[in-house]
């Protein structure tokens, strides 16, 4: 679980062009949207795409997304429990 | 300086003309259908594509359609001057199917905006080089205030205002990607909208100073165009720019909301855009004001929809009947907008007002009144 | 009505330039996303948005932050602010992008990042955001800049509409060949301080 943490903030940094972060800047429970990281909802679709590419995880709604995408913990959650 | 269209067509799936256009609408029918081909999606969905085999072989799809489209604008009108004449050209990604390899070679630089327009330009002899505008999802209107300004600059009396996009896999995959295309036919102002149908059209709008140009039946009053300045891609939660843009309008027209007596809206169908149209109508004090989006008929056309949507608009209001906003049955917008259910009378009416809104932000907004 | 030159920009493959002055140039032939990279760094900007824009809109971003460096947008009246630009490729960088990411069925992702892009008025929409500008914009895509046409333009603007500033000029991008020239133009003050833009508008393209 926490190498899967590790990954993705390497992945995420790196997609939605985090210039100048690392993945010890991220928290594992910091909120990524809004507050937080200040992503966006171009970022939450991005993210989509990544989990399916990456993941081979489909979300149809992006509302469904908005939970899952809540901190790294909660991706990682989300990503454990489908496989 | 008074400003007229004088001429002009669609070129849709429900038609080849204006009339065709307008009657099909009328009579109930939509032009988009379930799409299967491989080309442009891996899924079916739902779209409105133009059957049409391209008479000329040395122009693409579109400038096919772009001709067709001219030839039959400028049929209505007698010889007009063309020294005084400017093509002004509206679309958002133009040749863009030309980004297949095998397809360029046929047609040059033509992926080009300012390329395809000379092309199409050229087929007609036309002295000018064209103005290309690309203004996103509000291009079609920005073109016609564009011409608008040239003719008042003086420096043209006409002008043909022409936009179309096709329905292509870009565009396609890329909304697809951004979750916002509908796996139904488009329900805009619904509460059970899903977002929007893409189509394909091409539409042209002829503008004159000169009333004798050809038989008139409204005049164009101005418009305005404005940004949010808020995000790229998701609409203002406060409508300011549409607004402001409206505002505009109102201001080059010289009239007041409250003479309005129907609006032809954006309506793309997803759920913050048109959230958006009735949060800025509310502020404008519009809500009263018969109200359709023309989407369900046509999809949204991008380049297209801002002259098509117009022609449609003024044909409504020449006709004093109103379309249905098709799509439409219960009300998903938190203020309360007069969406047109069923088709209505339009009695006495003098004022039409047409918004678009598009990715970047920007908004646009254009004032027809009834000769 | 006489209008004024307060400020232009340029951004090159060589360098970037501010009123006609060197700002810092690109010694060592770096790529665009270097350069570009250098150049923000150089204007201390803190606006990390800047590195999720395409190209083109980091371009006009750039240019724009040089020729509004004076001016504090945050504060101005933005429904008084105009872009008005030309450009030749609209977003044909992106658009290949895009078209690489839906070609392949098997490899098939199209990125709703780059697909936001594939659009040449969205440079304009980046520079609204970052300086609160809300008036009209519009790009022209032109075969070359034609600086004639957007002085028309630009002048009937301001003498139809009580605009109070107007950006314009040039933005296109190819991976190996860019440019950015950009104008802010205000109504003239009448007290020569600033070039004229008529008299210098064509002349400062070069």
């Amino acid at each position: 679980m926490e190498n899967l943490k590790e990954k993705l903030k390497v992945e995420i940094i790196e997609l939605l062009n985090l210039e100048e972060m690392t993945p010890a800047d991220i928290a594992n429970d910091e909120i990524l949207f809004g507050e937080g990281l200040g992503l966006d909802s171009i970022d939450a679709l991005e993210l989509i795409v990544l989990l399916e590419k990456n993941y081979k995880l489909k979300i149809e709604n992006p509302e469904e997304g908005k939970k899952i995408f809540r901190s790294i913990n909660t991706i990682a959650e989300f990503i454990e429990s489908k496989q | 300086m008074n400003i007229y269209p004088v001429a002009d067509n669609i070129i849709s799936p429900m038609g080849f003309d204006t009339d065709q256009n307008f009657n099909t609408a009328m009579a109930g029918g939509t032009g988009i259908k379930a799409i299967e081909d491989n080309t442009i999606s891996p899924n079916a969905f739902y779209g409105a594509k133009i059957n049409n085999a391209p008479e000329l072989s040395q122009f693409t799809f579109l400038e096919n359609l772009f001709i067709k489209s001219i030839s039959d604008g400028l049929g209505q009108v007698g010889g007009l001057d063309m020294s005084r004449t400017i093509l002004v050209v509206s679309s958002t990604k133009g040749n863009i199917d030309l980004m297949d390899a095998k397809k360029a070679k046929l047609f040059g630089n033509r992926i080009e905006l300012h390329a395809m327009a000379q092309a199409i330009s050229d087929h007609f002899g036309f002295r000018h080089s064209p103005v290309v505008v690309s203004n996103a999802c509000i291009s079609g209107v920005s073109a016609m205030l564009t011409a608008q300004n040239l003719i008042q600059m003086g420096q043209y009396d006409h002008a043909i205002v022409t936009g179309g996009d096709i329905l292509s896999e870009f565009t396609v995959s890329g909304f697809q990607s951004l979750m916002a295309i509908s796996d139904e036919p488009c329900t805009p102002y619904d509460a059970n909208r899903k977002g929007i149908t893409l189509g394909e059209a091409v539409g042209t709008i002829l503008i004159s100073n000169n009333k004798n140009t050809g038989q008139p039946t409204v005049e164009m009053m101005g418009g305005g165009q404005s940004n949010d300045a808020n995000h790229i891609s998701g609409p203002s939660r406060t409508g300011e720019g549409l607004k402001l843009a409206v505002e505009k309008s109102f201001k080059q027209a010289g009239v007041n909301a409250s003479d309005i007596d129907y609006i032809n809206a954006h309506g793309t169908a997803t759920l913050y855009n048109d959230e958006m149209e009735a949060v800025a109508f509310d502020r404008l004090d519009l809500l009263k004001v018969p109200t359709n989006s023309l989407k369900g008929y046509f999809g949204h056309t991008l380049g297209a929809a801002g002259i098509i949507e117009s022609i449609m608009t003024i044909k409504q209001l020449v006709a004093g009947q109103l379309l249905v906003s098709k799509g439409f049955d219960e009300l998903g917008v938190t203020k309360p907008l007069n969406v047109v259910k069923k088709q209505q009378a339009l009695v006495n009416a003098r004022l039409a007002l047409k918004t678009v809104s598009g990715f970047g932000g920007c908004n646009a907004a254009i004032i027809f009144k009834k000769l | 009505m006489n209008l004024e030159i307060i400020s232009y920009s340029s951004i090159t493959s060589h360098s970037a330039s501010s009123n006609g002055e060197t700002i810092t140039e690109n010694l060592t032939d770096a790529p665009f996303a270097e350069f570009s990279k250098s150049i923000y760094k150089k204007l201390e900007v803190p606006y990390p948005k800047f590195f999720k824009m395409d190209e083109l809109s980091k371009l006009a971003f750039l240019a724009g932050e040089i020729v509004l460096k004076e001016i504090d947008t945050a504060n101005w009246n933005g429904e008084k602010v105009a872009i008005i630009l030309g450009n030749k490729n609209s977003s044909l960088s992106s658009d290949q992008k895009h078209y690489e990411s839906f070609k392949d069925r098997d490899n098939y992702f199209p990125s709703p990042a780059i697909f936001v892009y594939t659009l040449p008025n969205i440079m304009m929409g980046e520079l609204c955001i970052r300086h609160k500008i809300k008036g009209e914009n519009s790009v022209f895509i032109q075969e070359k800049f034609d600086a004639q046409f957007l002085y028309d333009y630009v002048q009937h603007l301001f003498e139809a509409e009580a605009y109070e500033y107007c950006i314009t000029g040039w933005a296109d991008y190819l991976p190996n060949n860019y440019e950015a020239h950009l104008f802010l133009i205000r109504k003239s003050s009448g007290e020569d301080k600033h070039p004229s833009f008529s008299e210098n508008f064509k002349q400062l393209i070069r």
